[in-house]
């Protein structure tokens, strides 16, 4: 089951070189593995029409309850065949349709990707498992949407999807996680046999979060929008992504978790709800369109609705109307997108007004059409037809606000009518309309598929019990929960359903004779549109944009001043916080023992530091700070740490002079601030300055214990062997510090140097070029006297934004 | 033989390497040699390390012999020793690629051996027992950083290092004065024996004070909002391999030390610290993503994103629970990797594609599909899909959030997630989609590209085998976050049998 799901990634690996081999055939040549797959899981059919299932487990990563686990029963089944049985023909049809196309080989990584993350999907027992190849489909799905990426439009339409899938897929993952947590265990098997799960307290978020990731991949309104634009991909990704596959994911999920999180009111109405209303957004919005690929699309959305409303339902005849619907769509849409792709290879047709008459041109290609548009259309004796009496049956039959949803049914399957007659007839019959390319029936890679999947409509319709046969039953129980007493049959005799239908039919063709009408009298969507979601979305992406851009700007403004005063107005309130936290600050003031020499050096501190800030001249102001470091200096000495006030008094020295010999370059002091600039700047100064002072005298004031000072005291001279004790510690007890530290002077040294000679446009410094570099640079010298004072104004002003 | 030895080598390699390169400098291919052979030797030494740590439990080195907590200790926990392997696995990578990409004139001035003493300085931060040592591998690392920031002397970089440094000291000052405070109230350096004393305080109050100002300081280390002005205005003007080692490494030095002293010294509080910490982690999250939603600079998005991804790891720290705790350090192993190769592979854009800037660039997907796959992978996982090791890092700390009822948390990680993806597409649309703006670039692309391709290629293979085989990477952080979350096997490690 592993290398099954694995082998079309392993293939997908080297599909562009299989592509080379292969040359014109290898479509064909690729699609061998599908086929074996299909023959692989045809091969479970006896087994899981029986109502059993199989399960097969491989570990991954036990720690956090993940593992490869997979569950095969009926609906997974159906899945599977589905997924490789049209799989088969696409990679055929695909390797045919773009024959010519340079990418060919990359299209088949990402569509043998998207086959086996597909088949991961329905396949999954281990709800994270089936998340991985979840988000899996939708990269796959992006990177085929965006397959013919010079076009901006494409691109732009691969983002959409990918954003409003990968939304979905977030929640999804909360989702399951809030499901693991209320269940035990991330394992399907497991979950849907615990009872509780709908009274758990995380239930409503759980749902929710699993309808928000299920709507959005399978288009249902209001996020319906990216499907139609998913179309931007070519014809067979559209065929097989966007209409037979991976936008069922979503209605998947519903009906897996249907026995685990479905029943309660809340499921109902959500699903009812929001289904019934992308059943009639969807059909609608076809029947509006004109673009082949538009009309299809939308279509797909209105199944889509049709199927989670089913599944909302809950009964025992929605769950086996949803499956049997679900069979029915994937048969005839594929078909139908394949037949649109015919449309575009060979006649150059991508917009119903554009054709007419091809009838006489493509005789084979409209059988097919016309095959599988009636059984969009619900005609017996197509299987469409079986579909559509089980909906109506099962809507009839709903628990709750069954008139509403009939009524809402019986105008969408009008609409569906309408729009099967469109793809049934407009290009085909009527007058011949002249077409951008010469029309003509396909190579047989193109036909087969649409072809084999029509004819396939029609015996299911004539004889279900070969669909049925215990797949379809075995399905409807996995979603139902048990096992499902009922069957398959074309005429269910004449009841209400029949009747719905048949008025439906009439008021349909109807509506085609009068088509361009409708189209006008609808035309107020045009202006509903400029509302729609798909506005929405963009308004809010662009938000979204615009406030990062505002925020962006605002906070990492490029002034450093501003930055410094964030940095220090944080330690103020944090620290300032956790200070006003303590009970009792005991702050260590007492001035008793303070000597005269102490004050008078505490003054000198206070006034250097003044000056320093206030005077406006950079020598003075430097001469200050050396004021103020010798007073520390002094308060070393006389708190008897001679060494450290020798090292003070050192730093000191050299920093003035560095800064007097660096000053001497830089132009005077100019004053950009404002008053008030100065005034929040003294203010967050002093608040930062007072905030230190306490914290120091609270720490003198709540010291207790006996440090590790003692230690070096008794054992500098008897282990150290030496006598002073600053020194043993630098270099003996606290070694390690001080290696650390001459390496810091070794980096700085290196710094510098790197520094001053390699700028942009350095002078060489190889030996040779010693002489001419230093020729050149007596030429220079005064040059660059000159440009000092202009390159300092430069940097000033340079320094308030970073770009 | 005695192995606490080991838990000096990865300091002593590259100091060793740093000194000796030094004095071959004007020898470019010595220089090379020892930096290629010198990093896959530290990172032999440091892989063999985490294997012992991992096999014989907590390692520690008394330097000089100097029984703890009067000398300074070295000490080998999960924690330390996972961090010294992706310093290590960051130092070999970077090193491979410099040797295709840094000029001469810069190898002249001492690029390699800043390399390596900027290496050494972060493994002295991963593996010293002795806050105050913390502060001098803190000092190193930000001098060797401030110079590889400056090496080309452009005006832009003039400019951002001047940033970078003012904002850096101000972090090492406030740094120094919690250091200074702690010395004053408990008056030792040991961190193991300052967790014992600080815990027999009586008034814990005073404590948080001092955690708080460790908390800002560290928290301006690791960019987190509202103190990463410094990152955003620097990583994009050195070299990309310089950008590429500072953005696996640097920011997630500070990380370190808030995960160090967050769980072994300061957690009698943790409703206040922690709480903060979570709101920080939060910002951190949001603005940095949004920054760089803002940003058509590829260098810029991704400098932002490390912001962002902070918010992540801080966020594991924040909930402190022993799963959050296990997506913390799940998070840091792939973000290292993650973000020092997107860095990697925008050096090669730059190379092939001519720009960092998203409108000039273009075609890439076109012409060098390799480069393509090799950005999707790191892009991809940075944006947390599966199954690259992105997905479980963040599915972990997700998972922590959710049981820990911090919802804000949860919907802000998830946004985010979703944030990075509309960056990562954004310049995948740009740069790898579009097509070339310039049918004819006036530079010929240069060629002999391999070694890069290679480094890339290896550390995508990190990160997609980290997706893959999941499992061992959380068994290593479910290790790292026992220990931390039980101190007192730290303690006794350090202290031995002597704790009061």
């Amino acid at each position: 089951m592993l290398i099954a799901v694995l082998s079309c990634f392993i293939l997908a690996c080297f599909a562009p070189w299989l592509h080379r081999l292969g040359g014109r055939h290898s479509g064909w040549l690729l699609a061998l593995l599908p086929a074996t797959l299909f023959a692989y899981f045809a091969s479970m059919l006896p087994t899981i029409s029986q109502g059993q299932s199989l399960q097969f487990a491989y570990a991954w990563f036990p720690g956090m309850g993940i593992q490869l686990s997979f569950l095969v029963d009926g609906l997974s089944l159906l899945f599977a065949l589905l997924i490789t049985g049209i799989g088969f023909f696409i990679l055929a049809y695909g390797g045919r349709y773009l024959e010519k196309h340079k990418d060919l080989g990359r299209f088949f990584v990402f569509l043998l990707g998207f086959m086996g993350s597909m088949l991961g999907v329905v396949l999954s027992d281990n709800l994270i498992s089936l998340f991985v190849f979840w988000e899996l489909t939708t990269v796959t799905s992006f990177m085929l949407i965006g397959f013919n990426h010079e076009q901006e439009d494409a691109r732009k339409k691969a983002h959409q999807g990918l954003m409003i899938t990968v939304m979905g897929g977030l929640a999804l993952m909360t989702g399951f996680i809030m499901l693991g947590m209320a269940a035990g265990s991330y394992e399907l098997s497991t979950i849907l046999n615990s009872d509780g799960l709908t009274e758990h307290a995380l239930y409503l978020p759980m749902l929710l979060l699993i309808l928000l990731g299920a709507f959005t991949k399978s288009a249902q309104a209001p996020f319906h929008f990216w499907l139609p634009n998913a179309m931007a991909a070519p014809t067979p990704v559209s065929a097989y992504l966007h209409s037979a596959t991976m936008v069922k994911a979503g209605v998947y999920l519903l009906a897996r978790l249907n026995p685990g999180l479905g029943g309660t009111d809340t499921w109902l109405l959500m699903l009812t709800l929001f289904g019934a209303l992308t059943m009639l957004t969807g059909i609608f919005l076809a029947s509006r369109a004109t673009g082949v690929k538009k009309v299809l699309a939308y279509s797909t959305v209105m199944a889509l609705g049709t199927l989670t409303m089913l599944l909302g339902l809950g009964t025992e005849t929605a769950a086996l109307a949803a499956v049997t619907f679900l069979l029915a769509h994937a048969l005839y849409k594929g078909a139908l997108f394949m037949v649109a792709g015919i449309l575009d290879h060979s006649a150059g047709v991508k917009d119903f007004t554009q054709a007419g008459g091809l009838r006489h041109s493509m005789p084979k290609t409209t059988v097919v059409a016309v095959l599988a548009s009636l059984s969009l259309a619900g005609i017996i004796p197509l299987f469409g037809f079986v579909g559509k009496e089980l909906l109506l049956e099962a809507v009839l039959s709903a628990s709750k606000w069954h008139i509403g949803l009939t009524i809402a049914t019986v105008i969408a399957n009008i609409l569906v009518v309408l729009v099967a007659a469109i793809v049934a007839l407009q290009p085909w019959f009527g007058a011949v309309v002249e077409t951008p390319k010469k029309p003509h029936d396909p190579d047989i890679a193109l036909l087969i598929g649409p072809a084999v999947l029509a004819t396939l409509g029609l015996v299911f319709g004539l004889m279900p019990f070969i669909a049925d046969k215990g797949l379809l039953a075995a399905a409807a129980g996995a979603v139902y929960g048990q096992p499902v007493e009922l069957y398959l049959a074309l005429w269910h005799g004449i009841n209400l359903p029949l009747m719905l239908s048949l008025s439906s039919l009439l008021l349909g063709l109807l509506l085609f004779k009068v088509w361009s009408g409708w189209r006008q009298l609808t035309n107020f969507m045009h202006s509903a549109e400029k509302i729609g979601p798909e506005v929405v979305y963009e308004r809010l992406m662009l938000g979204m944009t615009q406030f990062a851009a505002w925020q962006t700007n605002t906070l990492q403004n490029g002034y450093l001043r501003n930055y410094l005063i964030t940095t220090l107005g944080t330690v103020i309130i944090v620290v300032g916080w956790a200070l006003l936290r303590v009970n009792q600050l005991e702050l260590n003031i007492s001035f008793q023992d303070m000597r005269v020499h102490e004050v008078a050096i505490a003054v000198l501190l206070i006034f250097s530091a003044l000056i320093a800030v206030l005077v406006r001249s950079f020598l003075a102001a430097v001469a200050m700070l050396g004021a103020l470091g010798f007073g520390v200096a002094l308060l070393y000495v006389f708190f008897s740490a001679i060494d450290v006030g020798i090292t003070q008094v050192l730093v000191e020295t050299i920093t003035v002079l560095l800064l007097v010999l660096v000053l001497y370059r830089l132009p005077e002091f100019r004053s950009l601030s404002s008053t008030a600039n100065r005034i929040r700047d003294a203010i967050i100064a002093g608040m930062t300055g007072l905030l230190m002072t306490i914290l120091i005298l609270a720490i003198t004031g709540a010291r207790q214990l006996e440090g590790i000072s003692d230690y070096f005291l008794q054992n500098s001279g008897p282990l150290g062997h030496g006598r002073n004790i600053v020194n043993v510690i630098l270099v003996d007890f606290r070694a390690l510090d001080t290696l650390g530290e001459i390496f810091v002077l070794a980096l700085v040294a290196i710094g510098v140097y790197a520094m001053i000679h390699l700028r942009t446009g350095a002078l060489p410094v190889t030996n040779s070029d010693r002489r001419a570099a230093f020729n050149l640079r007596r030429t220079q010298k005064d040059k660059a006297k000159a440009d000092a004072k202009a390159e300092a104004d430069a940097s000033a002003v340079a320094s308030k934004g970073e770009e | 033989m005695d192995l606490e030895v080991l838990v000096a080598l990865p300091i002593i390699i590259p100091l060793l390497l740093g000194a000796l390169s030094l004095t071959v400098l004007s020898n470019h291919s010595a220089q090379r040699w020892l930096g290629a052979i010198g990093t896959a030797l530290l990172l032999l030494c440091s892989v063999w390390l985490l294997l012992h740590t991992r096999e014989v439990g907590i390692q520690v080195l008394e330097v000089g012999s100097w029984p703890a907590p009067f000398g300074i200790v070295l000490v080998s926990d999960m924690l330390g020793a996972i961090m010294v392997v992706l310093a290590s696995i960051t130092g070999f990578a970077t090193a491979l690629y410099s040797l295709k990409t840094v000029r001469k004139r810069f190898e002249r001035f001492g690029y390699y051996p800043l390399l390596h003493l900027l290496l050494a300085g972060v493994n002295g931060a991963f593996l010293t027992g002795d806050i105050f040592n913390l502060y001098v591998w803190f000092e190193v690392l930000l001098v060797a950083s401030f110079a590889l920031l400056i090496l080309g002397g452009e005006r832009a970089q003039m400019e951002g290092a001047i940033k970078y440094v003012t904002l850096n000291l101000l972090s090492s000052a406030l740094f120094l004065t919690a250091i200074g405070l702690t010395y004053g109230l408990v008056g030792t350096l040991n961190m193991a024996d300052i967790a014992v004393k600080m815990a027999s305080l009586e008034d814990q109050k005073m404590v948080t004070v001092i955690a708080s100002l460790f908390l800002i300081a560290f928290a301006i280390k690791a960019a987190a909002f509202p103190l990463f002005f410094w990152l955003p205005a620097s990583y994009h003007t050195p070299q990309v391999a310089v950008s590429a080692i500072f953005a696996g490494l640097l920011t997630k030095v500070g990380v370190y030390a808030l995960y160090r002293v967050f769980t072994l010294i300061f957690t009698a509080d943790t409703g206040f610290t922690h709480e903060i910490l979570l709101w920080i982690a939060i910002f951190t999250m949001l603005t940095g993503v949004l920054g760089a939603a803002a940003q058509f600079e590829v260098r810029r998005i991704l400098s932002f994103h490390i912001i962002s991804q902070i918010g992540y790891m801080i966020l594991g720290l924040a909930l402190f629970t022993p799963l959050a705790l296990i997506g913390g350090v799940f998070y840091i192993m792939h973000h290292i990797i993650v973000k020092a190769n997107l860095f990697l592979v925008a050096g090669l854009m730059y190379r092939l594609g001519g720009s960092f800037e998203l409108k000039k660039l273009g075609g890439l997907y076109r012409n060098h599909p390799g480069l393509a796959v090799l950005f999707l992978i790191p892009a991809l996982s940075l944006a947390g899909v599966p199954p690259l090791s992105g997905f479980f890092a963040k599915f972990i700390l997700i998972k922590a959030g959710v049981e820990a009822s911090a919802w804000w948390a949860v919907g802000v990680a998830l946004l985010v997630g979703l944030l990075t993806l509309f960056s990562m597409i954004k310049i995948w649309n740009e740069a790898f989609w579009k097509a070339s703006p310039e049918p004819n670039p006036a530079v010929p692309a240069p060629t002999r590209n391999a070694l890069l391709y290679w480094t890339i290629g290896l550390l995508a293979a990190m990160t997609v085998c980290i997706g893959l085989f999941a499992q061992p990477i959380y068994q290593m952080a479910e290790m790292a976050a026992a220990q931390l979350l039980n101190p007192a096997g730290y303690i006794e490690a350090v202290l031995g049998g002597t704790t009061p």
